[in-house]
């Protein structure tokens, strides 16, 4: 018998730790003897590093070190390639020659006793270059568009080039068309913790806190980095202070703390700064899209054509799945898609929430809007009109999908009958208010886990496994998977995570945690359960075991969540500010394990949206590819006053297919959707159609 | 533009002799300390590498974010750009000092009942900043406690949370 654990809505098992400070990130660790390490980032934006005056900076009160190209060991760097590192190209190797490949590439890395001591000097130390110019416009003259060799192949993850029918021919005969660009600006992840690792030394053992959510990967990539077997590296992890992606892959300061500690012979902690948090921890990249929508006059596709580039590095090609959604979203024969990248002098894009969707759903999301207006028909009766019985991309049935029931949840929990279709026709005094809406979609994965559970004669039950909590509430809802599982009270259960020595789980990212880690939780709670029936015993029960996905529910389904977003913005006409005064979001998610924290983590998906869409861009001097506002308060982020009336809802869905669990994950769909519904409500407030992010002021106020 | 603190290129170069130092003496949490300090150190310096105090966090050390706030003598500040030998004799409270007796405080308990963090690492700042908030009497309405929370980021959005935490928590203390 099972109590109904899953389901309710239990305040964060961890809630207590995260509210009196005794929740230990990465940089918390201190440790005994423990030196500082600060890098310093290269200043021009391609060339050669030339010379160094690190002599000066030896001298000064409390160096250990000045580690660089010219002086730093020359490391093993093995083959190491996850799935979460882009599959062509190489990464970055830090500190092997004087080449500087994109500006903010670190040069060099100062040790010191004090944290005091080593930012002084690192501040002083002069690196002299042979710099040229680089080119970081990806849709500037010198853009020089690629295929990218992972997407070749038509039956890659992501295949550069997709099509069904003709669209071409088809959107030339539609009667009705749309035919625009879209342009999204690069963004950084920004969570609230910098990137951070501690490293110690003991012997050729190694062992680093440091922020990953991806623990057992960073342990194989140091490994790989510096020569060492595999269990020669331990990364330890319990905590992280946000992360959106940019703490998926090992980016080169983990391994200059390891390189710094092994060279003074202590324990190194090195964080980054927040203005290097812009330079080589991943952003999401810019994106140029095309999107052209065919129609008949009564509101039936005939055409979608989906083009779209992203910026990649110079020596990595990253990919996200910008043009997926289109090829399922809606009911359409002519559908082509074309992904390509732009190699610019910078460092590697990287996952950021909702990566890909988030971007290709905003540019067909808001296309689909336009196609509205043309044909007088309301957007949701629209998508109405082109809800599809199957996936058409991958000709598969979807194992579920809720997105006219989300529609029809959330019109009604928003009130969208009260919207007047015309633009500028709704106003609050001398506010011009709008309403907009757009779907949301994000793959349901699932990538095999392996966990460990342990019964013990007191009748507490512990539960390992290498996942990662960013704040979704990893411990809260695995515990509560346990617990159910074992028919034990959640307080009996303690679960941890973030240590690479533990089983090992997949990348904490893709909104697939919930599903492959609860799944391996729930196959190790049921062998301790069923060793248990066997009779009473005062040894510990423990038993490991894995979860993977039903291989053949896989090949038969096509497997995404869906999800209708409502958006209510006010513009001051005068002076073009834009306001989200309510945002209610539905969502088709499967089975919600802990409504609380599903809800909290929507509206926080929510705000990412906003900041998508009003705030968020990182900008590039053209001359040297320098960011220019890496500060937090110069890359616009919402504050708790942007910030008024969120709702999320979830329909009922039950998904035999996707695993044991039924559940979809919701990370990432949460952010997906918020964008284009925003600017499809500017649109309505003011009547004009901004298709760049973010939208601005003076977008408006030109209106 | 951005305005970035650039130490770099001042008066260090040439064979800069050992940076000077201070005595401070500071009460942290109804803890006494006395304490040599590089005078060029931050109070969230201090609390986090000399007294091991790791509650409060550096988010941004640019005083943009407010991961960092602090209670010094009883008014809410960023300590990363609080340097904390202009502060011999003050009263710092922080985030480890809130829980009396295995009690936690009224926000404490409320950040949690109303799920207003995910992550955790703007926490200690954001109940460090809302006890201010609630002192200095701006915690009268949602409107209010957005206004005077703003300085505090949370990236993970858990603003509605914490908006309910505050408001509900001024009813308790």
């Amino acid at each position: 018998m099972t109590m109904a654990i899953i389901g309710r809505p239990l305040a964060r098992v961890d809630g207590r730790a995260k509210v009196t400070g005794a929740a230990r990130y990465a940089a918390d660790f201190n440790q005994p003897g423990q030196a500082y390490a600060v890098i310093v980032s290269a200043t021009v934006g391609l060339g050669r590093v030339t010379g160094m005056d690190s002599a000066a900076i030896e001298k000064m009160p409390g160096i250990l070190a000045v580690l660089s190209h010219l002086n730093a060991p020359r490391l093993a760097y093995g083959q190491h390639k996850s799935y979460i590192d882009p599959a062509t190209g190489e990464r970055l190797h830090v500190l092997q020659d004087e080449r500087i490949r994109f500006h903010g590439q670190p040069v060099a890395v100062v040790v010191a006793t004090t944290i005091a001591q080593a930012e002084r000097a690192a501040a002083a130390l002069r690196v002299s270059y042979n710099a040229e110019r680089p080119v970081v416009d990806s849709a500037g003259p010198e853009a020089r568009p690629i295929v990218p060799e992972a997407g070749r192949q038509p039956d890659a993850r992501l295949p550069a080039d997709k099509a069904r029918g003709d669209a071409d021919r088809a959107l030339a005969e539609s009667p009705v068309k749309v035919d625009e660009t879209y342009d999204i600006a690069r963004e950084n992840h920004n969570p609230m913790e910098p990137h951070a690792t501690i490293a110690s030394w003991n012997g050729d053992r190694l062992t680093l806190w440091s922020k990953s959510q991806f623990v057992v990967n960073e342990q194989a990539e140091i490994a790989a980095i510096f020569g060492l077997p595999l269990e020669n590296v331990t990364v330890i992890c319990p905590f992280i202070g946000g992360a959106f992606g940019t703490s998926l892959r090992t980016w080169p300061h983990v391994t200059l703390a390891a390189m710094a500690a092994q060279h003074v012979r202590r324990p190194v902690k090195l964080v980054l700064t927040r203005k290097q948090m812009f330079f080589t921890t991943g952003h999401r990249p810019r994106t140029v899209q095309r999107i052209a929508l065919g129609a008949t006059a009564d509101g039936k596709l005939t055409s979608v054509v989906h083009e779209g580039t992203g910026e990649t590095s110079r020596y990595e090609e990253f990919m996200e799945a910008l043009t997926s959604v289109t090829t399922f979203l809606y009911s359409c024969p002519n559908v082509r898609t074309r992904y390509r990248l732009v190699p610019v002098d910078t460092g590697t894009p990287n996952h950021m929430r909702g990566p890909g969707e988030a971007s290709g759903v905003f540019a067909l999301e808001c296309a689909m809007d336009e196609l509205a207006y043309k044909l007088r028909l309301d957007p949701i009766d629209l998508r109405r009109r082109n809800e599809p019985a199957i996936d058409e991309g991958e000709n598969k049935p979807f194992s579920s999908r809720s997105l006219m029931r989300c529609y029809d949840l959330g019109a009604e929990h928003f009130g969208w009958a009260r919207r007047t279709p015309e633009p500028r026709s709704m106003r609050d005094g001398r506010l011009l208010v709008g309403m907009g809406v757009a779907s949301a979609s994000y793959p349901a994965f699932h990538a095999p886990a392996t966990a460990r559970a342990r019964l013990l004669p007191d009748g507490t039950a512990e539960v390992e496994i290498a996942a990662s909590d960013m704040g979704p509430g990893t411990y809260t809802s695995m515990t509560q998977v346990a617990a159910e599982t074992l028919g034990l009270p959640v307080e009996r259960v303690r679960f941890s995570l973030g240590r690479s020595d533990y089983p090992p789980a997949p990348s904490h990212g893709g909104s697939w945690t919930m599903a492959s880690v609860g799944s391996a939780i729930r196959a190790a709670c049921i062998a301790v359960r069923e060793e248990a029936a066997k009779g009473r015993t005062d040894r510990p029960i423990e038993a490991t075991a894995s979860s993977q996905r039903d291989p053949q529910a896989a090949e038969r389904f096509s497997m995404h969540s869906f999800g209708a977003v409502f958006v209510e913005i006010a513009v001051d006409p005068d002076v073009g500010t834009i306001r989200v005064r309510r945002a209610v979001g539905a969502y088709g998610i499967g089975r919600v394990v802990n409504p609380r924290l599903a809800r909290s983590q929507c509206t926080g998906g929510m705000v990412g949206g906003i900041g998508m869409a009003l705030m968020e861009r990182t900008v590039l001097d053209a001359r040297d590819g320098r960011p220019v506002n890496a500060h937090m308060a110069d890359y616009l982020m919402p504050v708790n006053l942007d910030i008024l009336q969120l709702e999320a809802h979830f329909v009922e869905e039950a998904d035999p297919h996707v695993n044991q669990l039924g559940v979809k994950g919701l990370g990432e769909i949460a952010l997906v959707g918020i964008a284009p519904a925003i600017a499809n409500a500017v649109f309505h407030a003011t009547g004009k159609r901004v298709r760049a992010l973010p939208i601005r002021i003076e977008d408006v106020l030109t209106a | 533009m951005a305005v970035v603190p650039q130490v770099a290129a001042q008066s260090t170069s040439e064979g800069s002799p050992s940076a000077p130092t201070a005595r401070v003496r500071l009460a942290v949490n109804g803890v006494r300390h006395e304490l040599d300090l590089d005078t060029r150190q931050s109070l969230l310096d201090v609390l986090r590498e000399d007294l091991g105090l790791t509650g409060t966090k550096k988010g941004c050390n640019q005083g943009a974010c407010g991961a960092c706030t602090i209670l010094l003598n009883g008014r809410r500040v960023v300590s990363c750009l609080t340097l904390a030998a202009m502060h011999d004799g003050a009263t710092v409270e922080t985030i480890e000092g809130l829980e009396k007796n295995g009690e936690l405080h009224p926000l404490q308990s409320a950040f949690v009942e109303h799920d207003g963090l995910q992550c955790g690492f703007c926490t200690p700042g954001q109940i460090m900043s809302a006890v201010g908030c609630i002192a200095e009497g701006h915690a009268g309405s949602p409107d209010d406690i957005r206004f005077w929370m703003s300085g505090n980021i949370c990236r993970c959005g858990a603003y509605p949370g914490i908006v309910a935490a505050v408001a509900d928590a001024a009813k308790r203390v």
